[in-house]
Order: C-alpha cells, then structure tokens, then sequence
C-alpha cells in the first residue's frame, strides 16, 4: 500500500517543523525555469537552474549534513520573495541567505550585493571596489559558482564593453534577468 | 562483509522505502493507526541519521524502527502484560534485550533474530526488510540464534 499524498506532506511538513533538516528544499516555476531552492535554518543556502535531484542533492548533503528533505512549506518565504521579484513586485530580498566565503571573495560578494536593482557594474569594478582592481578573472570565476544567483545579483556583473559575457544558468537567462529589471546596458563610468 | 557507502541524502532514503515501511505498519497496525505510526517512524528515523557511519542495510535499520514503533504503539494500547509474554527482570520489553544480546551477530543475522524473536515479525515481512527471499531470511534467524546459544543466550 503506497504512501498517500496527504500523508507524504504531513510528514515533511514536521520533519522541518521540527528542526531536524539540515536542508529543506523545492522547485519553483519561474519565467526562466524551474529552480531548486534549498535552505538551512540559518537561511537561503542554494538557488540552481535546471534542477535535477539526482544530481543536485548530493553536493547539498556533502556541504550541509545527509538530512536533506523536500519540504514546500519550509520554503514558503523565499518561495514568495521569488514570485514577486519575477512580477516586477520586488527589488531587494530580504531572506536571510546561509552562505560562507572567505577573505576576498567575502568582499567581492558583499560588493556583488549591493549592486542595486536595474543597474550593471563590471567584473573589474567590482574587482576594484573589494579592494583588487586586477582580480577581474578571479571575480568571474566566483560570479560563475555563485550559488544563491538572481539572490545575490551575479547577473548584473558584464564585460566591460557591455557585453554580458557569461553566466552559471546560460546567457539567456542573465539578458532576460537583466530585461525584468529594466537595466540599461550602459555602464556607469 | 557488506561494502560501506555513504549516507544518501534522506530524501533518496525516505522515498525509495516509504511504500515498503507504510504497508508493512498497515499490516501490523491497521489503515488508521499506521499513518501516525509511519510519520513517527520516519521522524525517528531522521533524528538518528545524522549519526549513521555508513548506509549498509539502511532497509533494515528503518525496518527495525517501524516495528519498535508498531511494539510500542501496541503497548501504549494494552498497557497489560500479554499472556506467554516473556517477563524481563529489568522491565525492559523483549525486543530491548534482545536488540542488546543481538549485538555482536553479523548484520543480517542480527536484524532476521531482532525481528522474528524481538518483534514477532512474520519471515515474509522479514525478507521484505532485508531485501532477501523468505527462504534466506528463515536462514538468517537460525543461524544467528544457534550463534546465540552458543554464546549461552537462552531463546
């Protein structure tokens, strides 16, 4: 006799009601695809495009603790946060987010984070603001393993010709990111 | 020796068994009182996981927890002792004991002895638990209770 849908909810709704997780996650429909949402208790820990359990799950069991469950409810807040941002209702977050960098890379993302809504810096003045102009290729690099994305606003990080140069979900998505946002391509000087 | 993996993440864990452990605690409980009993079980299940060293048997393991959690739902029930139950000196139920004397016995033998002389499982729910036919499981129990009383246990 299988497991009914109510009582499969049921029991991941007290599973994270409890505390027991080390990570709660789900999927949201969004206008650039599904994504995976994860969370510690401490906060957002993981945003990836294309997710694919199988795959995804192990790196959070690796990073954060085996106790990693499906929990919609768990993830009610940054789930909402989300729908707002993508209808044009939201340009700041407000989750606390769970994540851990070290010395430089620690600036470049507080410097990513206030890259504020609409607008786009470069990956050498973001270099240069957290204190070393000539990182740029090094701030690319962290731009691309970014792992709370649209969150933490790597996609309004561009070449500095204005071109976007790359990103960890597919150019597409960080032009169509950058449309919603309503940014212009043209770089502050 | 059976090859220790790593702990899959809980959620590979909860879903590949959670039809086995539901139908199994519907037999022993009945419809009703197996959705309580299957929520505790997994619950139970999870606050341990974090501390599992390694993933050999895990079946078995959270086989052996739903049927602590159908024994203590039936006691809870029947607060008196059954007849032909055997009275432990300590007032620890019989699967405990056991459970402890089971200790050293290889990990399938261990848990074929918990569930028969423990639990009062049913060989075919045994095998279920163990991912093994009936016949091994029948095994299993024998073998692990004449290692038993060698070692001077009486069951």
């Amino acid at each position: 006799m299988n497991v009914s849908e109510d009582l499969d909810r049921r029991f991941r709704e007290r599973a994270a009601a409890e505390g027991a997780l080390d990570v709660a996650y789900d999927f949201v429909d969004t206008p650039i695809g599904s994504l995976l949402v994860a969370k510690t208790d401490r906060g957002l820990c993981r945003i990836g495009f294309d997710p694919e359990p199988e795959r995804d799950l192990d790196p959070l069991a690796q990073l954060f603790g085996s106790k990693v469950l499906r929990a919609p409810k768990a993830l009610d807040e940054p789930k909402r946060e989300l729908d707002e941002y993508f209808a044009g209702r939201r340009t700041v977050f407000e989750v606390p987010v769970d994540v851990v960098f070290d010395s430089f890379r620690l600036r470049v993302m507080d410097e990513l984070a206030r890259v504020p809504y609409g607008s786009v810096t470069t990956y050498g003045a973001l270099a240069a603001k957290a204190g070393n102009p000539r990182a740029a290729r090094a701030v690319g690099m962290f731009m691309n393993r970014n792992p709370i994305p649209i969150v933490l606003p790597c996609h309004r990080v561009v070449g500095a010709s204005g071109s976007l140069v790359g990103y960890g979900g597919g150019l597409e998505r960080k032009e169509r990111l950058l449309q919603l946002e309503g940014a212009s391509l043209t770089l502050p000087m | 020796m059976m090859e220790a993996v790593v702990v899959p993440p809980f959620e590979r864990f909860y879903v590949e068994h959670r039809d086995g452990v539901f139908a199994f605690l519907v037999r022993r409980l009945g419809r009703d009182r197996a959705e309580d009993a299957f929520q505790e079980t997994f619950l139970r299940a999870l606050r341990s996981y974090g501390s599992l060293s390694h993933a050999s048997n895990l079946r078995a393991w959270v086989f052996t927890i739903a049927a602590r959690v159908a024994v203590d739902d039936y006691r809870r029930r029947r607060p008196e002792p059954l007849a032909g139950e055997p009275a432990s000196e300590d007032n620890r139920p019989a699967y405990a004991e056991l459970e402890h004397l089971a200790d050293g016995l290889p990990p399938k033998e261990r848990v074929a002895v918990v569930l028969r002389y423990g639990y009062d499982l049913e060989y075919a729910d045994i095998a279920n638990a163990l991912g093994s036919s009936e016949e091994a499981a029948r095994q299993a129990a024998s073998s692990g209770v004449r290692r038993l009383r060698r070692k001077g246990v009486q069951l």
